[in-house]
């Protein structure tokens, strides 16, 4: 494996290896083990042309636990922000030697340009692109998933997850429907109509505008930030509606199964799709998530840099 | 020797007849068997060939004037020859728009000194090509120029008070309407279409009803005033079955189907590279279908290759940063022979027809369009269809690269195309000057 | 190929060594015993075994994966970690034995030291191994030794154990390229 661009590409085998790697790394970084030379002398360039602190620091912490030279080049003040082309960027990367570009961009499918062009070398990694994918959060929620409810090991297998929300825009849905998938797990959105892409159909997952129906019978409930602009583009009428439908809220938290658990990728809107109150209760794993996705993010990078550089002939 | 005595000597008519065609002094002087070469004609071998009425295109993007980095008005004619066509039409949208007479006069010139081909300029509907006010047609019309087709083609008229009002205007003058139909509001932003590829892509869709609910209504606002409706580039298998019901009941519209939309489908977005980014965007393979046949019956009545230009920065970026478009003119007859002569839905007379005489009789084209006969004007094109060849970027006669179909193999070799009776390519090179 | 060890050979290799281990830290009070896994893993436990059925007390035994701490990761496909588990007591001031099948060029052993390292600060630090073939390239050496095994680099030794191979035996072949 040289990306990481899509679940798409992965196997089962290899997610189950990047769970397996993750619990691992987990495990050291629980101990008094902060930190490994397992990627020392590697460059890796965190290339966020579209804001996200939470995502770019998980990643950071990850590579510098590896002992990767880390290079932040974000979007506030930088070249990419200026209209420099993808292209023109890649390059200077490719020039500073870049064994890997972790990158977050805007345009659904920017990290497959930079992978298949013959503009740089080192890996691409994507950090959730337009409205494509996020296949680093899919592993980190997979991840949180069978620590709870499969006791950490093996796949997904009997596991029923609800994916509550805005999933015509959301990359988090996208990746988690298909690595669910792969791991065995049986998948239910649920959205008002004009939040469902057409061809949803086409997904493996079921379908449902009832949240009601939908949540005593499941074991994870995910929940997707709502942005509050979809209220102008006439997606749904109001919060106060959406919240009323589709919001996770005490009443529907009383509904789920008694070893359910709550998920949300975050930043989390409480209030719109999700009240506070549940967000902070026992059943929710959220802040879990983003400790859990260091360990992920490591071993996405111990997976892809790591080992014997793949051969490459095309660009020298 | 006189360079413009041709003798092609034993090729096949669009019928399948075997001709003898010798062109002198700019029209076809001769048509038989076996015809002994008149005085210093040069004489070509054509016996694997077909010698079709030369093509003519009523969609080509010139870029000139604004944007000569990707094509000019010489290069697009190069192209043209190289394609085989001996008439393109220069779509509007250049900078400035060609919504005055300067401009089309203008571009009708540069055609004429580059001496390839007609160069037929197309006028503006609205000035800018903002949809709001009608463009002064008439002038255009009344120009050197002589234009009878206006588009907005780019942007969609999507106003219909507007468009009536242009309908009924263009009557006067026996003008024609060519409607680029996508309703702008349900296509804000779109990237693809929208179906499952664009689901799993996450790339905005294009929905099929955007384009056909305004060919639907358009039709109607046509027929109502009476007006000639021309519909650009119908690219899904709904937009056809408007146009079917229309046609069936009398109505006057035509219409016309790319090259790239009769065999390119969506799935080829799932690479992101925005080669296969276009507007009207690719579609599925029951489009294809439905497009291929329409073709065929003569619901969709031309095929014209929306050839547009683009620089490489405009396509080596991230899809959604990307230009619409893709080159067309020099692979227009072979994608033709490939999808629908092969496949055995057409036959050569139907090609001829579908890319040289009706598009010419719905641009009043008089002097293009014309069956192979003694006498007429000497625009002829010569393809081998027995040979193939592979498409390569870097050897495009355009100025721009963009093509959707590099290191593919296609068959049929245009080796000849003849404008007014002078080589314009010859054994499948371009003549290197034609201004005289 | 030829058998070097059979099982009864391994069998009475590790009681001497247990034995040797005893001997040398007067007793197990202080013992932490760590197997490099795959095969030291097991070890580890067996030596474990031993020496409980010797004292009659339990000797904290756990497992360090050096995989991350490898000096020639690059040069091979990334490898699957493997479990790292440190006894509850920790290794502070402990006298922590590292057991591995075969000691051959050292570099494991030294990146067990760095792992260790990361850990804590052990005492004292010793190394038992099942076999120990030389080429050693860093100034490395054993405290416990199964069997010294002549051989050439071109040579292969391979440890089966009959917890993951279903029999005991220590095979050298020839000509397995380095």
């Amino acid at each position: 494996m040289k990306h990481l661009l899509s679940i798409s590409d992965l196997s089962k085998s290899d997610a189950l290896g990047l769970l397996d790697t993750a619990t691992e790394l987990a495990r050291v970084s629980d101990g008094p083990m902060k930190k490994l030379p397992t990627l020392r002398g590697r460059t890796i360039v965190n290339l966020f042309a579209e804001d996200s602190t939470r995502t770019r620091i998980s990643f950071e912490a990850a590579a510098k636990r590896l002992s990767a030279d880390v290079i932040n080049f974000s979007a506030k003040g930088s070249s990419v922000s200026k209209g420099e082309s993808l292209k023109d960027t890649a390059q200077t990367l490719q020039a500073m030697g870049a064994d890997a570009v972790i990158i977050r961009h805007g345009a659904s499918g920017a990290p497959h340009r930079l992978a298949q062009s013959q503009w740089m070398t080192g890996s691409v990694i994507n950090a959730g692109d337009g409205t494509h994918e996020h296949p680093s959060q899919a592993l980190l929620d997979a991840f949180t998933i069978r620590k709870h409810l499969s006791h950490g090991e093996n796949d997904l297998a009997g596991l029923h997850v609800a994916i509550v929300g805005d999933i015509l825009h959301s990359r988090v849905a996208r990746s988690n429907v298909l690595l669910l998938n792969l791991l065995g797990a049986q998948v239910t959105l649920v959205a008002p109509p004009t939040l469902l892409p057409v061809g949803v159909e086409h997904w493996d997952a079921n379908i449902s505008f009832e949240f009601d129906d939908v949540v005593g019978n499941v074991d994870a409930v995910m929940m997707l930030r709502v942005q509050q602009e979809r209220m102008q583009e006439l997606y749904f009428p109001n919060a106060r509606e959406y919240s009323r439908y589709f919001g996770l809220n005490r009443d529907r938290l009383k509904k789920m199964k008694s070893h359910s658990i709550v998920m949300h990728p975050g930043p989390m809107n409480r209030g719109l799709e999700i009240t506070a109150d549940v967000a902070d209760s026992a059943r929710s794993v959220i802040v879990e998530q983003v400790s859990n996705g260091v360990s992920v993010r490591m071993a996405i990078l111990y997976v892809l840099l790591a080992g014997a550089p793949i051969e490459m002939g095309s660009l020298l | 020797m006189n360079k413009n005595i041709f003798h092609l000597k034993g090729g096949s008519l669009a019928s399948g007849e075997k001709r003898d065609v010798v062109i002198s002094e700019g029209i076809i002087k001769e048509i038989g068997v076996s015809i002994t070469s008149p005085e210093g004609a040069l004489v070509l071998d054509v016996s694997d060939s077909i010698i079709l009425s030369g093509l003519v295109d009523l969609h080509t993007h010139l870029r000139e004037p604004g944007k000569e980095d990707s094509e000019t008005v010489r290069s697009g004619s190069r192209a043209a020859a190289k394609g085989g066509f001996t008439a393109i039409s220069a779509m509007a949208n250049t900078s400035p728009v060609a919504d005055t007479a300067g401009v089309v006069e203008q571009v009708f010139r540069l055609g004429k000194d580059a001496g390839y081909c007609d160069v037929f300029p197309i006028g503006a509907i609205t000035q800018g090509l903002h949809g709001r006010e009608l463009s002064e047609m008439g002038a255009m019309a009344d120009s050197a120029a002589r234009v009878r087709i206006f588009s907005d083609d780019g942007n969609c008229v999507s106003d219909p008070m507007v468009m009536r009002r242009a309908l009924e205007y263009v009557k006067s003058f026996d003008g024609l309407i060519a409607q680029h139909a996508q309703d702008p509001t349900l296509t804000l932003d779109a990237q693809m279409n929208e179906g499952v590829v664009s689901s799993v892509l996450g790339l905005k869709g294009w929905p099929a009803v955007a384009e056909e609910a305004i060919i639907a209504r358009d039709i109607l606002l046509a027929d109502h005033v009476k007006s000639r409706l021309h519909i650009c580039h119908v690219t899904t298998a709904g937009g056809v079955e408007i146009i079917r019901w229309a046609k069936s009941r009398g109505m006057n519209v035509t219409a016309e189907v790319t090259p790239h939309h009769l065999l390119l489908t969506d799935e080829l977005a799932r690479s992101y590279d925005p080669i296969f980014k276009v507007n009207p965007p690719l579609r599925t393979e029951k489009d294809i279908m439905a497009l291929r046949e329409a073709l065929c019956d003569g619901t969709i009545d031309i095929v014209a290759t929306d050839h547009a230009p683009h620089p490489a920065e405009s396509k080596e970026c991230e899809w959604q940063e990307a230009a619409f478009g893709m080159l067309g003119l020099e692979t227009a007859l072979s994608i033709v022979q490939k999808t629908m002569v092969d496949s055995g839905l057409m036959n050569w007379v139907d090609v001829q027809n579908r890319l040289s005489i009706q598009p010419a009789a719905i641009a009043r084209y008089q002097s293009q369009g014309l069956e192979v006969r003694v006498g007429n004007r000497a625009n002829l094109t010569v393809i081998n269809p027995g040979k193939s060849w592979k498409v390569d970027r870097d050897l495009v006669a355009s100025r721009s690269r963009n093509t959707p179909f590099h290191s593919m193999d296609l068959p049929g070799v245009v080796t000849e195309t003849f404008f007014n009776g002078r080589a314009t390519l010859l054994r499948g090179e371009l003549v290197q000057e034609m201004s005289s | 190929m030829s058998v070097a060890m059979s099982a009864s050979d391994i069998t009475r290799a590790l009681t001497r060594i247990s034995h040797e281990i005893l001997e040398r830290n007067n007793g197990s009070h202080s013992l932490t015993l760590l197997g490099i896994p795959t095969r030291g893993a097991h070890l580890a436990l067996r030596i474990a075994g031993i020496i409980e059925g010797i004292e009659g007390a339990a000797v904290p035994v756990g497992t360090l994966d050096i995989t991350l701490h490898r000096d020639d990761l690059r040069t091979r496909p990334p490898r699957p970690l493997m479990p790292t588990k440190i006894p509850r007591a920790g290794i502070e001031s402990r006298s922590v034995v590292l057991v591995d099948d075969v000691l051959f060029s050292g570099r494991t052993i030294r990146a067990a030291l760095d792992a260790l390292g990361e850990i804590g600060r052990p005492k004292d630090v010793q190394l038992a191994v099942l076999v120990d073939r030389g080429h050693r390239e860093l100034p490395i050496r054993a405290d416990f030794v199964g069997k010294n095994l002549p051989t050439s680099r071109s040579q292969e030794v391979k440890v089966h154990l009959s917890e993951i191979d279903s029999l005991d035996e220590v095979l050298i072949e020839e000509g397995g390229t380095q």
